[in-house]
């Protein structure tokens, strides 16, 4: 590169030289000017003779090499050396932008780990990642990236999931926590016993869907790709025309003046600019999702994406939290911490999620020494004695099989009936809960310009409608089997003007995924279900990256559509511009490397559209 | 059968698509893409037909960007 710009730079001076021999001087003139036409482009003339020979013909330094040797033959010294120079001063300005961009693309796999410290009999040893196995204890000092997927055995600290997640905020983890591959430690040292061997990781997976996302090729790069390969043909064509009737059919034209129009249009006849960007938007749009932990598996779905007007959610897993929370005691004779307190020992061997729930409510630890007689009533519930209190924990036929009188709570959710030594307690009322972003979630896709909204879900009625109603969803689909949802989804499709998306958690939705237009999972860490079936998958848990992820499509997709019309409309203007006599060969250069180079940077500008959506982050 | 090769020295992002073209009409190839960005050939043959394939990528390759080298992922 530095080299280049030397010989670049020796090739101005020779130029400028030239300019003061006077034009009489014949043919010194011409050395001079030749001098810095073969320092600044011998390579080019090079590569033009060797792909000549190799059969290829309408290459780029092919119709470089015409376009200024026609010009010295025609006369135009100066021309012919300075438009080599100036093509030569864009392909430096091209190569680096490419050279930067392909850096930028490259920092996203920097998640790539080099090596693994491995705990062995003999101390830490560094082993490549591919050698690693899992069940061996892998030890992550602070700063550094986790390399493997695996499970906390010894330490705790805070790790930063951003790379994966898009989330700035660092994660606690200690014994037992699941840590992801990618994740850096900021603080303390960490010993994991790893899960996963490197080619099944999560680092490997999101590798792979970001490397394999090019291969699906968007409409736009289709047109463009087919667009090429009749556009050089045909400017070519057009010169040869050019060049030959007009002198030969009007009177009073020279060759000389119809070739130099001629070759304007050789010049020209690169589609480098379209070839280059187009594909780069798209890919610097999926780099960009990225960033905020969105993985789009092709730019076709940024094209659909971005046509969206109909988003169809499901509710458990992808609106709501997926998981019971304690929303309310209601006490009857006991107080509410005393209801808490017996429901959370008696639960206190139970692993269902109702009970785990309890217990993260309850503020207190509970002691396992206290209880003793646990029995598990399938299907109603649990008996125990706690402290020397007979607790009985379940639902309503739990109390009327013994004999207990309870008032039947009419509440949205799973209720749990507390008594204590016969007497009714009082009861636990649990529920999901909705994620925190999911109202702001619907809102920005109202602000996108989203015609319909609606939520399916195989959940009761009631429950389906309430939580809409908080979240703003008017219109809603319950007590649905996984199939209605399919042919629900396809009546959808058929009255929708634009796309259908549809957003679930991945992991029972796979067919209504595949039957979207655009399927989105959430929640896709680690679940490779999701990862397969859907086109769009969102790393963590936030509905609200739906909306980023329409805006970036939609802002990439602006900026290719910009990047063709500005490409076409300036080649077109000089190609007319040129063929009247009005223009000259600095605007056909432009036209070639200048208008590449401004699309290249262009289109780089969608790399950065994942760092400007933080008003949709998570509060 | 899938294959990822890297084409280290690509510079020219109109010979990827020829390159690719002319590769896509190759007997026994089921699909190719060239990413000029990432630099990345991505091949799939028909089973059993890697070898005569892949020889004859690499000379459509060479032909029209003779300083590429072909490297297998």
């Amino acid at each position: 590169m530095k080299k280049r710009i030397i010989r670049i730079a020796a090739a101005v001076i020779i130029f400028a030289a030239a300019f003061f021999i006077p034009r009489d001087a014949g043919i010194l003139r011409l050395v001079f000017f030749l001098a810095a036409y073969v320092t600044a482009g011998y390579d080019v003339l090079y590569k033009a003779v060797r792909n000549i020979l190799n059969g290829q013909v309408f290459d780029e330094n092919f119709l470089m090499t015409i376009a200024t040797a026609g010009a010295f033959i025609v006369g135009e010294y100066p021309e012919g050396a300075a438009v080599m120079i100036f093509y030569q001063v864009g392909e430096i300005f091209q190569d680096h932008a490419v050279a930067r961009s392909r850096r930028s693309i490259s920092s996203l796999m920097e998640l790539r780990p080099e090596y693994v410290n491995v705990k062995t009999g003999e101390g830490i040893k560094k082993l490549d990642p591919y050698d690693v196995s899992p069940g061996d204890l892998m030890v992550i000092m602070p700063g550094e990236r986790v390399p493997l997927d695996g499970v906390v055995t010894e330490g705790s600290g805070f790790i930063d999931t951003s790379a994966l997640t898009g989330e700035s905020v660092p994660r606690a983890v200690s014994e037992g926590s699941e840590l992801l591959g990618g994740c850096v430690n900021t603080d303390g040292v960490l010993t994991a016993r790893v899960t996963r061997e490197y080619s099944r990781s999560t680092v490997a997976k999101i590798l792979e869907l970001v490397e394999e996302a090019v291969e699906k090729k968007a409409h736009h790069e289709r047109f463009i790709t087919r667009f090429s390969r009749i556009y050089t043909p045909a400017v070519v064509a057009g010169a040869a025309v050019l060049a030959v009737v007009p002198p030969l059919f009007i009177p009073g034209h020279p060759f000389s003046e119809w070739i130099y129009r001629a070759l304007l249009f050789l010049v020209v006849s690169c589609p480098c600019a379209l070839v280059i960007s187009v594909p780069l938007g798209f890919f610097c749009g999926i780099g960009g999702a990225s960033r905020l932990g969105v993985l789009v598996k092709g730019g076709n779905f940024l094209e659909e994406l971005a046509r969206a007007d109909t988003f169809v959610f499901d509710k458990t897993g992808t609106l709501t939290r997926g998981e019971f929370k304690v929303r309310k005691v209601c006490p009857a004779t006991l107080s509410e911490s005393e209801i808490l307190r017996l429901a959370a020992h008696g639960e206190c061997f139970s692993n269902h999620p109702a009970a785990v729930s309890v217990r993260a409510a309850y503020a207190g630890d509970t002691d396992e020494s206290l209880v003793s007689d646990v029995r598990e009533i399938s299907g109603q519930g649990v008996c125990a004695n706690v402290a020397g209190t007979r607790v009985l924990l379940g639902n309503m036929s739990l109390m009327e099989a013994n004999n207990i009188n309870a008032a039947r709570a009419d509440e949205a959710g799973t209720v749990v009936y507390v008594a204590a030594d016969g007497q009714y307690a009082g009861y636990i009322l649990l529920s999901d809960e909705i994620k925190p972003d999911s109202a702001d979630a619907i809102a920005a896709l109202r602000r996108e310009g989203a015609k319909r909204i609606a939520m399916l879900t195989g959940d009761v009625r009631r429950q389906a409608e309430k939580t809409a109603a908080a979240i703003g969803i008017d219109e809603v689909y319950s007590e649905l089997l996984p199939g209605d949802k399919v042919s629900l989804m396809e009546k959808l499709e058929e009255s929708a003007s634009g796309r259908v998306v549809y957003v679930g958690d991945g992991i029972n939705d796979a067919p209504v995924l595949a039957r979207a237009d655009v399927g989105v999972a959430m929640g896709g860490l680690g679940s490779d279900a999701a990862i397969e079936a859907a086109d769009i998958v969102i790393m963590d848990d936030r509905p609200s990256l739906v909306g980023a992820a329409v805006r970036i499509a939609r802002r990439t997709m602006g900026i290719v559509k910009a990047n063709i019309v500005f490409a076409l409309i300036i080649k077109a203007a000089v190609l007319i511009l040129g063929a009247l006599g009005l223009a000259n060969m600095w605007e056909a250069v432009f036209a070639d490397v200048g208008v590449a180079v401004i699309a290249i940077i262009n289109s780089m500008r969608a790399l950065k559209l994942g760092t400007v959506n933080l008003s949709y982050r998570q509060r | 059968m899938k294959r990822a090769y890297r084409l280290e020295g690509l510079c020219c992002a109109n010979c990827a698509a020829k390159m690719e073209h002319a590769i896509s009409k190759l007997d026994g190839v089921s699909a190719v893409n060239i990413s000029f960005m990432t630099t990345r050939m991505t091949l799939e043959t028909e089973d059993g037909r890697m070898d005569e394939v892949i020889s004859g990528a690499e000379r459509i390759i060479k032909k029209i960007e003779p300083d590429v080298v072909l490297k297998r992922i």
